[in-house]
């Protein structure tokens, strides 16, 4: 089952495959190796085999389904889904069916994509390894021993595995490139306010954006081009149009002037064989007629930390949300506060209530200015420093991660050990930009995938999609 | 400049749980003071920059209110909200007593 979305949705629209052949080939799969990897928290088989013969019916009516007509897609499970189970692997939301779908749900389904499951994820998107989830850890295709990265472990083993050739996950940190990244497949955070988040459950809002999986970078473009644009029901979108991403994306590279960021490259803990994948990825770039050179990109250093403070301070308020009254899990109590702290602390796992315990203590009286405030100031200084070295360069190059995939439970103990593996996407998130990973190499020992990140600044999607397919095209050298 | 905080007690633990509604175990307790200590420790980093002169950014977007025509448009009916309730009783939510006691 290797057929890109371009493929299988150019055969589909020509009536050359049905849709449920093609749902019923991916179902086969996930029977196969589902119980190793347990990508989903949900398989939607029944609902896929009706919305690909609703697919095939278009085609026969003489109607074309769109342009991912009979595309399996892999939802991650913090997007809601009508009347399908949406948990955010958590025992808090087990059991609730959304009352409406998200906007990018219902535009990629009107454009003939065939949702086929619900992606595991750390819970409430909050981790690096998808081990953080109330119904058990996701675990790495290509070596079950490791981990598939996270928070959208499930979205990315899921592309790696063949379970399906395209899938949805929320970045707010790196959630989409890391696990990208770690299993070997195209994962990319767009501008922010390029994707709706009307119906993303938050995280934190400053921070989260919806973004693509697939196995190509084609896929990935044609996925994203296909969902973002304005919606009246997310504030924060941006109304201007925005370009196409699939014409164009074989444009080269040539005149392109790209900075290898020294603070994302040279950072403590790095795998010198990801060092080396970075600086192939540049001479692969040279080779195909950009200028390379090095920038320093000085506060991003401290991105980490400030990443830590503010998404945590913003998790804390979302989460407030959680309080036993309209939805969701209730452990019942005496009084309304005792039922809603004892419903929080039964329906959150740990890591949820780290973070909550640290946002809440970020904000709070006495230690705003030193934490929360202090750590907004620093995101002006990223941002500032970003604005810098897009006056020389067109676009940043960068690891995606500092190293491979991790054996699982080897940093489930250490959560600043497991923060650090976002240290190369995260300022991208502070600032609002957009980035992609792209497979580049394996390492030598484990034969484990190795991504390269390509940064751009704001609205600057299509840019680095061309420069992601031109890492695609000589990777080979 | 602004000066780093001092560390993490488990007093301050127990008060920022009450704040965040959260009835931890002792377990928890402990083990949140220490991890929150380490974490906080490594973001004592930012606190020591000197941002005197840096305003904050709060979005990476220079947003300002979004408005819309005050026009009635379908949503979510009632009933089919309070489905997903834990406890509704004659078209509202039920829950435990809320006065009394503080929380």
């Amino acid at each position: 089952m290797n057929s890109s979305a371009f493929d299988i949705a150019a055969d589909v629209r020509a009536g050359r495959v049905s849709a449920r052949d093609v749902v019923e080939q991916h179902l086969a799969t996930i029977a196969d190796r589902e119980a190793d990897v347990h990508a989903f928290n949900l398989v939607m088989a029944d609902v896929a085999r009706r919305q690909a013969d609703a697919v095939d019916g278009d085609v026969a009516a003489g109607h074309d389904p769109g342009p991912l007509a009979g595309v399996p897609l892999a939802l991650k499970d913090n997007l809601c889904t009508r009347g399908v189970d949406t948990t955010c692997s958590s025992r808090i939301l087990q059991g609730w069916k959304p009352p409406y779908d998200a906007t990018v749900v219902t535009r990629l389904r009107d454009a003939g994509a065939v949702a086929i499951g619900k992606t595991n994820l750390d819970e409430f998107a909050m981790g690096s390894s998808t081990e953080n989830s109330a119904f058990g850890a996701t675990r790495n295709p290509r070596d079950l021993s490791r981990v598939p990265g996270g928070s959208s472990g499930g979205s990315a083993a899921a592309v790696a595995a063949g379970f399906a050739p395209l899938a949805l996950g929320s970045d707010t940190g790196g959630s989409i490139r890391q696990p990208a990244a770690l299993c070997g497949v195209v994962g990319m955070k767009p501008t922010y306010g390029t994707v709706s988040r009307y119906g993303l459950i938050a995280f934190a809002s400053s921070l989260d954006q919806i973004g693509p999986f697939a196995t190509n970078v084609r896929d990935a473009a044609l996925l994203l081009e296909t969902m973002w644009g304005h919606d009246p029901l997310d504030s924060t979108s941006i109304a201007s149009p925005l370009p196409t991403l699939v014409q164009g994306l074989d444009d080269g590279v040539r005149g392109l002037r790209v900075g290898i960021v020294e603070e994302l490259t040279d950072v403590e803990g790095i795998d010198p064989e990801v060092r080396a994948a970075v600086s192939s990825a540049a001479r692969a770039l040279e080779d195909a007629g950009a200028s390379v050179d090095r920038v320093s990109v000085p506060s991003t250093m401290y991105g980490l930390d400030a990443y830590y403070l503010i998404a945590p301070a913003e998790a804390s308020s979302n989460l407030a949300r959680y309080d036993g009254v309209r939805y969701g899990l209730r452990e019942e109590g005496t009084d309304i506060g005792t039922m809603n702290a004892n419903t929080r602390d039964r329906g959150f796992g740990a890591e949820v209530k780290r973070r909550i315990m640290l946002g809440t203590y970020a904000l709070s009286a006495g230690y705003y200015d030193a934490y929360y405030g202090q750590a907004q100031r620093v995101r002006t200084l990223i941002v500032r420093d970003f604005a810098a070295a897009y006056e020389r360069f067109d676009v940043l190059l960068s690891p995606t991660s500092p190293t491979i995939a991790f054996e699982a439970g080897s940093k489930t103990a250490d959560p600043l050990a497991m923060y650090l593996s976002d240290v190369c996407t995260i300022p991208t998130n502070l600032a609002g930009h957009c980035a992609i990973s792209v497979p580049f190499g394996s390492d030598s020992v484990h034969n484990m995938p190795i991504g390269v990140q390509i940064l751009g600044r704001e609205l600057a999607d299509a840019l680095i999609f061309r420069v992601a397919r031109a890492l695609e095209v000589n990777r080979g050298a | 400049m602004t000066s780093s905080p001092a560390r993490l007690t488990r007093s301050d633990v127990e008060h920022v749980a009450k704040l965040a509604r959260l009835a931890l175990s002792d377990a928890e307790i402990t083990e949140f003071t220490e991890q929150l200590a380490v974490i906080l420790e490594h973001a004592a980093l930012v606190s020591a920059l000197d941002t005197s002169d840096i305003p904050p950014t709060s979005h990476p977007l220079p947003l300002v209110n979004v408005l819309r025509a005050d026009v009635v448009k379908p949503s979510v009916g009632r009933d089919e909200l309070l489905t997903s309730a834990p406890d509704a009783e004659s078209g509202r939510f039920r829950v435990p007593r809320i006065l009394g006691e503080a929380p």
